[in-house]
């Protein structure tokens, strides 16, 4: 008999995940109702067991409730828990039938076990029950004078839940007096709860009060809590402000000790507090910067792999700040042979910042290594690496280390090249035609490098790549042209839209440099692009290509050859530390871990000028409308100096209407916002239409701010004027050289009616060319004018040529004596944002240049 | 602030739900594990958020044993200690369940749900040390160690003491804390030295890189110990400008503690003196940085060339520069195997056993379509993993572990030295 049984048990056991929930449930309620299991402790147990086991796997045993509550009265400490855990999870669900457990619960709170009674009070506050209030307060007030520190600790924690349960009734003040008061509990544990418990309860009067003593108290006795309750202590202390310098540096000395804890969340919290107690004292915070070194080294070669990428992202934000911290100690961020590729990216972010003159030889030997990596991206990663390194040693570039470096750097990456890999050739021309556009000394090599490797690239983004620097170079690739004349015959199978309007511009500027050995192929692709193509953007593009040559090759050229980059760039790579305050407050929460997972995503290329039209504008005349009509606004504004205060004026009333706020974080990198400056619309057009949609929101605008005096002002005094307005400045041209560039960028925050708060992001160069100015504005105007201002014109047909564009410009350049050319692009377009932004920047520029009279 | 924790297996399955605060559903754990599934490689799991569209969710989860460990939390927690916290609760549940996998998790459930319950309240961590917790957990663990026929060979013949039985099997120590109550006090302690290298060498043989991350380690399954000392050498020192005794300097840069290891006898005698709780706990860390004392274990000497049939000939010569053993008899390892995997275009290499002194080589014929004098730049690098037993790169050594009051019974001392490969990397 038993032994039938019990075959019956284990087969229905072995079954059980087969059947439905249904049958389920029904099996497991007769075990639970057999008086034989009911009788056998063991038996029983091991049928709750079962339930929560099907709890866990996600089938639904809330009908079971009924069942468990009889099994919750047992002395069986094992069983309550487990019928506890049960009861937590469904009691929601079952308002009623709870009612019946609270008996229980309420006897077990007079229990002589304190680990019962401990258990009883905090399943009692767990169930979640608003209509079990009026149960629970008596036994919660009883516990927080409990004997025992444990049921204590479950009281303070209780009072939390309870109020969260009925945010809006009214708190008793006797009960938060209790709470403080039992700050000075004796059990380390009970008086962290209580922190927490009263910054939940007094969340809108701005948490738990900090006051001198309260705080003098914690500090004493952070030593007795462990290392969670240390974080929590040091994380509340943060509101608090020390009342005279004595008493900073005496709090400050205290915390030294845990400023270089093994243990990391205590080493990351105090050092957030140093943060935030002496905003003031850059010293202090540099000090403690330098202090946390050894524990954040520490921690990136810990054995979690997940703290490592932690700390590694913590990292990046001290170097912000103070680029030299880590250098001595670049090896600790050579790559491990099997780290994740995740890991692996950052370490490369951080060693290529910590490039200098000492390193730089087994920096590069090192980070060719990673070229080869089996994983594609990391490979990709590690080649635009290896070009940023290049990149600022052009900027080192003065000296004779600088310069034989970025040689070897060159070699590197042309004997990549060798290697004959689709993904390595093609990242290694894209960052080639990045590289030559910052560093145009190394045009060069580049031209002898990409000889011959058209075979190799498959995708089209490398093609496009290879393409631009053909058109650009052209004149010194002896075999561009047979290059070319390949992409040309294979035009017809040619699936990728930007590859053929990169082909169809480089086959121009080769023609305007090789005529000879391009015109007839170039009448070919010409043929083909306006009678046989059937997309409208290339067709449209070759079709004013066609007009553009009938205006004479002067014309052409002049439309044609497209901003060239100036070695002054090169310059402007010595990134100006940021203030530790900039990212002070993302420190030690959740932000600079996301904040590589959005690089990744906006880590798409393009060429670094805007010669393509964007062709979405077309299709959306409103659009185009918008745009015309803002920008003239926006010159109407600039016209005269009385005209420009009144539409300043104009401008700041509209935006008191639909508030405007600027912020500089999230921060941009100078390489990102080399990226998005240099981003041509165009380039997304072959990934589908969602991308096009997001592309239309971006704007290039372009304007003339009238203030002589701006060369006189330093640029120390410029970044701090634009700061105080959350403007940030990224890079500029040394003092009083000519002409002066600025870059920066910030982001507009506008609450729009019941809408959530809609935010762009602006990117701005100022240039001053001084005396010859009415030169340079010509030889500029010619092209980039102003993005929207190109469509439009496309748009408005055919016949508006070159010659009504340099018509128009003549006529500017007049105005633009002694003007700053501000120049601006926004992310997505919004044209309120973007003129208050323009109101405030102009108010600072004129504020300058009259203060420096 | 944690929101709620739970275990998924790497298949998807829920093993472990826990909700603290009531905030989200229990939908989050599926929503999580279509996120985790649709990254591809190289991205960063270990933030993640949820689209805008769901109230904004912050996944932190950490991989172990095969399974993800994940919390929800808010986004101005600090990370720090979301993943510390997690990695601690993977610590004492594999000091409860005696191992980390998905059949330990699965069948000591009751068990976690206990731990979670205790260490965590309302989503605030209330205490992870085992000492306190294990007052309150009352569930007892299932042990998921399948039967073992080398359970065995630790009998000697007619009881006879041999050799081996004064070894500690390396599984001696993954088991359960509680299973001392139930196995009559058998009490033992484990003091592990782990070290692990990582290590850069040139292809010229210049070793560019050398770092140790070295942490004691005290697996206590003793009932009652009031106190351990724990005695270092003598010539241990910390720093650059301290030279003690004279003796074979050992030396670290940097070096920190466990809160409760106290210090008193560490300036005059290098002891450490504390009271080790149940379980596992890491008692002293520190590091080394580019002065080894001695050579780097491994070296090798690698000819790359190609053969007139367009083959890639790889002959390998890996010499261990370790002291050898008094006793080597093996010269040669009859278990060695090589594979190649074309999934991550590596060659594996196994080596079971490599004694000291000795030196292997091995020839590859790698039949490689279109090779061409420029893919040569592509072999390489050399990864070495490799675990060291009785061999500490720093040279730190044990002195002596003297229990106090001595204990009642038998009870065993062990002290294990091992030495890991972090990362070690050969350039050719």
């Amino acid at each position: 008999m038993i032994k039938a049984r019990l075959t019956l048990f284990r087969l229905s056991a072995a079954t059980m995940p087969y059947l439905g929930s249904e049958d389920t449930v029904r099996e497991l309620r007769r075990a639970l109702c057999n008086p034989n299991v009911q009788s056998d402790q063991l038996r029983y147990r091991n049928a709750i067991l079962k339930v929560i086991r099907a709890m866990s796997q996600g089938v639904d045993v809330s009908g079971l409730f009924s069942e468990m509550v009889k099994a919750c009265a047992t002395v069986d400490i094992v069983q309550k828990k487990l019928v506890y855990v049960f009861l937590c999870s469904y009691a929601t669900l079952n308002p009623e039938l709870s009612l019946l457990v609270i008996n229980t619960l309420r006897k077990d709170c007079q229990d002589p076990n304190p680990m019962v009674r401990s258990l009883a009070l905090r399943n009692m506050t767990n169930l979640r029950l608003p209509s079990l209030v009026e149960y629970v307060e008596q036994p919660l007030t009883a516990g927080l004078k409990d004997r025992a520190a444990s049921v204590r600790r479950v009281a303070v924690l209780g009072w939390a839940k309870l109020h969260n349960l009925q945010t809006n009734s009214e708190i008793d003040a006797a009960v938060v007096n209790e709470l403080y008061s039992l700050l000075r509990d004796p059990d380390p544990v009970v008086m962290v709860n209580c922190l927490r418990a009263l910054e939940e309860i007094l969340k809108e009067e701005g948490g738990v009060a900090i006051n001198k003593p309260i705080t003098h108290h914690l500090l004493n006795r952070l030593k007795e809590c462990d290392i969670w309750g240390q974080c929590e202590v040091l994380r509340t202390l943060q509101r608090y402000r020390p009342q005279s310098e004595d008493e900073l540096f005496d709090i400050l000395s205290l915390l030294d000790a845990s400023l270089v804890s093994p243990h990391p969340p205590v080493m990351a919290a105090t050092l957030s507090l140093f943060l935030s107690l002496c905003p003031g004292v850059p010293a202090v915070s540099q000090a403690a910067l330098e202090r946390v070194r050894g524990p954040l080294l520490a921690t990136c070669g810990s054995v979690s792999r997940e703290m490592r990428f932690t700390a590694l992202c913590h990292i990046q934000l001290l170097l912000r700040s103070l680029p030299g911290l880590m250098g001595a100690h670049y090896k600790r961020f050579f790559c491990g042979y099997a780290e994740p590729a995740y890991i692996k990216q950052r370490k490369m972010q951080v060693l290529v910042e910590l490039v200098n003159d000492d390193n730089v030889a087994m920096l590069l030997d090192e980070l060719r290594g990673y070229c080869t990596d089996v994983n594609t991206d990391t490979a990709q990663a590690a080649i635009s690496a290896l070009v940023s390194s290049c990149v600022i040693l052009c900027g080192l570039g003065a000296g004779h280390i600088g310069r034989s470096y970025s040689d070897r750097c060159l070699e590197i990456l042309i004997g990549l090249l060798g290697l004959k890999q689709e993904h390595i050739t093609s990242a290694v021309v894209q960052t080639m035609r990045d590289l030559v556009w910052v560093c145009p000394q190394c045009s060069d090599t580049v031209c002898l490098a990409v000889e011959g490797c058209e075979e190799t690239l498959q995708d089209g983004q490398g093609r496009q790549a290879l393409l631009w620097l053909l058109g650009v170079y052209g004149e010194r690739v002896s075999s561009a042209p047979y290059t070319l004349e390949v992409f040309i015959d294979g035009v017809r199978c040619e699936a990728s839209l930007g590859v053929k309007m990169e082909l169809l511009t480089a086959s121009m500027r080769l023609f305007l440099c090789r005529p000879a050995e391009m015109q007839d192929m170039l009448g070919r692709l010409l043929h083909y692009c306006i009678e046989e193509e059937t997309d409208i953007c290339v067709r449209d593009q070759a079709l004013l290509y066609y007009r553009l040559l009938h205006c004479g090759i002067e014309e052409t050229r002049k439309v044609l050859q497209g901003r060239r980059s100036d070695p002054s760039l090169g310059v402007l790579i010595g990134r100006p530390a940021e203030p530790i305050s900039q990212w002070a407050c993302s420190f030690n929460t959740l932000e600079p871990l996301r904040q590589g997972a959005m690089e990744t995503e906006s880590a798409s290329r393009g060429s670094p000028e805007h010669v393509t039209f964007d062709p979405k504008r077309n299709n959306d005349p409103s659009d185009t409308l918008n745009c015309g009509h803002d920008e003239e606004a926006l010159h109407s504004g600039s016209d005269s100096a009385i005209v420009r205060t009144d539409s300043t004026a104009d401008v700041l009333g509209s935006s008191l209407t639909v508030p405007l706020s600027l912020s500089v974080s999230p921060a941009l990198s100078p390489e990102e916002f080399e990226l998005l400056w240099l981003q041509p619309q165009v380039l997304h057009t072959e990934q589908g239409p969602e991308k096009m949609k997001a592309d239309k929101d971006c704007v290039c605008v372009e304007e003339h701010v009238r203030c002589p005096e701006i060369l006189h002002c330093s640029p120390q005094s410029l970044q701090a004027a634009m700061q105080l307005v959350n403007i940030q400045t990224l890079a500029f041209t040394p003092p009083h050289a000519l002409p002066l560039r600025v870059y920066l960028y910030t982001h507009t925050q506008r609450a729009r009616v019941a809408v959530t708060p809609h935010s762009t992001l602006i990117l701005g160069e100022l240039l001053y060319t001084g005396e010859g100015n009415q030169k340079v504005g010509q030889v500029d105007g010619g092209v980039v004018v102003v993005e929207g201002r190109e469509d439009e014109q496309m748009k408005e047909g055919e016949q508006a040529t070159a010659d009504g564009l340099s018509g128009r410009d003549t006529g500017r350049t007049d105005r633009e004596q002694d003007g700053v050319k501000v120049t601006l692009k926004q992310h997505p377009r919004d044209e309120n944002a973007l003129k208050g932004f323009l109101s405030i920047l102009t108010t600072v520029l004129h504020t300058l240049s009259s203060e420096s009279d | 602030m944690i929101s709620q924790v739970f275990i998924l297996s790497s298949k998807g399955d829920h093993l472990i739900y826990k909700d603290f605060r009531g905030e989200a559903g229990s939908d989050v754990v599926s929503i999580f594990y279509e996120m985790v599934t649709a990254l591809t490689g190289d991205q960063p799991p270990v933030v993640m958020v949820t689209p805008c569209s769901h109230k904004d969710l912050h996944f932190v989860h950490v991989r172990q044993g095969g399974l993800y460990w994940v919390a929800t939390t808010t986004a101005d927690s600090s990370p720090f200690t979301v993943v510390e916290f997690l990695n601690r609760l993977t610590a004492l549940v594999k000091d409860y369940c005696g191992t980390l996998s998905e059949k330990s998790v699965q069948m000591n459930f009751a068990l976690i749900y206990e731990l979670l319950d205790e260490v965590v309240d309302y989503g605030y961590v209330q205490t992870t040390s085992s000492d306190v917790l294990k007052n309150f957990i009352q569930t007892e663990a299932v042990s998921s160690r399948p039967f073992s026929l080398f359970d065995l060979s630790n009998v000697g013949l007619f009881g006879a003491e041999t050799q081996q039985n004064k070894v500690a099997p390396s599984s001696a120590s993954a088991r359960p804390i509680q299973s001392s109550r139930e196995q009559g006090g058998k009490s033992e302690i484990f003091v592990d030295v782990i070290e692990r290298m990582s290590v850069v060498i040139g292809s010229n043989g210049v070793l560019m890189k050398a770092d140790v991350q070295g942490e004691i380690r005290v697996k206590c399954y003793m009932p009652s110990c009031s106190e351990m000392r724990i005695g270092l050498n003598e010539e241990f020192s910390i720093g650059k400008s301290q030279l003690r005794g004279y003796g074979a300097a050992v030396r670290v840069d940097e070096c920190s503690f466990h809160q409760a290891v106290r210090l008193d006898e560490f300036d005059s005698h290098r002891i450490l003196r504390l009271c080790p709780s149940q379980g596992e706990q890491t008692v002293m860390q520190y590091q080394l940085s580019d002065n080894l004392p001695s050579a780097p274990p491994f070296r090798l000497f690698p000819t790359i060339e190609r053969d007139n049939g367009g083959r890639l000939l790889m002959y390998m010569k890996l010499r261990c520069d370790l002291p050898p053993k008094t006793l080597s008899q093996e010269l040669s390892s009859p278990d060695q195997s090589a594979e190649l995997k074309p999934q991550s275009r590596a060659v594996v290499w196994e080596i079971p056993r490599f004694p000291g002194g000795t030196q292997l080589s091995a020839l590859f014929k790698l039949d490689v379509p279109g090779l061409s004098s420029a893919s040569m730049l592509e072999v390489g690098p050399v990864g070495l993993s490799f675990e060291l037993p009785k061999i500490t790169a720093t040279g730190l050594q044990v002195r002596f572990l003297r229990l106090s009051p001595v204990q009642p019974g038998p009870s065993q001392r062990w002290v294990r030295y091992v030495t890991h490969s972090d990362s070690y990397t050969i350039r050719v």
